[in-house]
């Protein structure tokens, strides 16, 4: 039943060309509030690319084992987040257990991931999609790279974007969402390469 | 303050959750290059958006305060469900098209911005009409995006062909990137108005 696509291309297209921020919107609200600063854009996007492959496994395993045999699909977004919520918090113990200096990186980031929708919308696109296992974990931890790169990019733009003669009425979002979809023109120009979908 | 002509114009336009909070565009952005899908997608966040509010207040005494986040995940699902499955049943086809989009509602953050700053210390009745007006107040800025989106690059609206026979259609529009130059620039003019009245005062 899972779509036949070569994983190398589906590593590529969630990176670039349907990169989950830039081409889907999700992820926005903690995107455009953390891209002010470097080092907790780049903690975040590693916590979102952490977070996100571990918990599309776990969801994949309780989607296909439980919630399928038992006919319980109309509860799936219920558990989706629980199952999300309960990962980061677990993770977030872990952490703090076995590395104290990534959990001081890190350890903000953790409980913001849970709301943030590009975790839920991986879960929910790997469901419509009918991706196999192996599917699933390399499209979550190309989408998590995805947006790792894209709010990095985003933070390293908005340094010089400070700096430069804005409109007064444009400073703040303004110009961050029209810097975004420079950005998304950018990412979706490789689109020619490869079709996934 | 809190009178309900108050917070309809609070939530309407001087702290309208898109422009001014820049919240929850999220689960909505994607689908903007069509009206319909729009206009259910908006509709949809009105319906979880009051109903969160309203039980929210309704059982805020119950709930411990260290549970209150996940119990108000829990809420907002219970709608989303109740739309998912209602829009299963009756319109199929946009169902389809929203596709993930309908389920992310529950992460879409103005839902439990408001349910955790307003719900959380008003009555239900006015936390219900707090959350139907940020809704509204969701709907009708996403809605302008999506009539300049749809009418450019499909040359229609709401389905039915508008423009004359030899438009021709912007494929930019259709794509992703159009929905955060318009969304920009709509902050842009709305920015600048407010400015303007500001000097004037």
């Amino acid at each position: 039943m899972a779509p036949d696509i070569n994983p190398l291309v589906l590593l590529f297209a969630s990176i670039f060309t349907s990169n989950i921020l830039l081409a889907n919107f999700l992820g926005m609200c903690s995107f455009i509030s953390i891209s002010k600063d470097m080092d907790s854009a780049n903690g975040l996007g590693m916590s979102v690319t952490a977070v996100l492959t571990i918990t599309t496994a776990i969801n994949w395993v309780v989607y296909k084992f439980i919630l399928i045999p038992f006919d319980l699909l109309y509860l799936r977004f219920i558990v989706f987040i629980i199952i999300i919520a309960a990962t980061v918090q677990v993770l977030e113990m872990v952490i703090d257990r076995f590395s104290p200096s990534l959990y001081m990186a890190l350890g903000i980031f953790l409980p913001l991931i849970t709301v943030n929708c590009a975790i839920l919308g991986v879960a929910l696109f790997m469901e419509i999609r009918g991706y196999s296992f192996i599917q699933s974990i390399i499209f979550a931890l190309g989408s998590g790279l995805g947006w790792w790169l894209a709010i990095v990019s985003l933070a390293a733009i908005q340094k010089k974007v400070l700096k430069a003669p804005v409109p007064e009425g444009l400073k703040g979002a303004g110009i961050t969402l029209i810097t975004i979809g420079f950005m998304a023109m950018a990412f979706i120009g490789f689109s020619g390469m490869l079709i996934v979908q | 303050m809190n009178s309900y002509k108050g917070v309809l114009k609070e939530n309407l336009w001087d702290n309208n959750p898109v422009f001014v909070q820049i919240l929850g565009i999220c689960s909505t952005l994607a689908v903007t290059n069509n009206l319909t899908n729009t206009f259910i997608m908006t509709l949809s966040v009105v319906f979880v958006a009051g109903l969160t509010n309203f039980t929210v207040a309704s059982i805020k005494h119950l709930i411990p305060g260290k549970v209150r986040m996940i119990i108000q995940t829990l809420i907002i699902s219970f709608f989303v469900i109740i739309v998912d499955l209602l829009l299963r049943a009756f319109l199929p086809a946009v169902s389809k098209s929203l596709g993930p989009y309908v389920g992310l509602i529950i992460t879409n953050c103005i839902i439990m911005g408001r349910a955790e700053a307003f719900a959380q210390s008003n009555k239900p009745l006015i936390s219900l009409w707090d959350g139907i007006t940020t809704g509204i107040g969701y709907m009708w800025i996403l809605m302008a995006i999506a009539f300049i989106r749809e009418l450019l690059g499909f040359g229609s609206l709401f389905g039915i062909q508008v423009m004359p026979e030899g438009f021709q259609t912007w494929t930019i529009m259709i794509m992703a990137p159009s929905a955060f130059f318009i969304l920009g620039g709509a902050i842009w003019i709305i920015n600048n108005i407010k400015l303007s009245k500001e000097s004037s005062k």
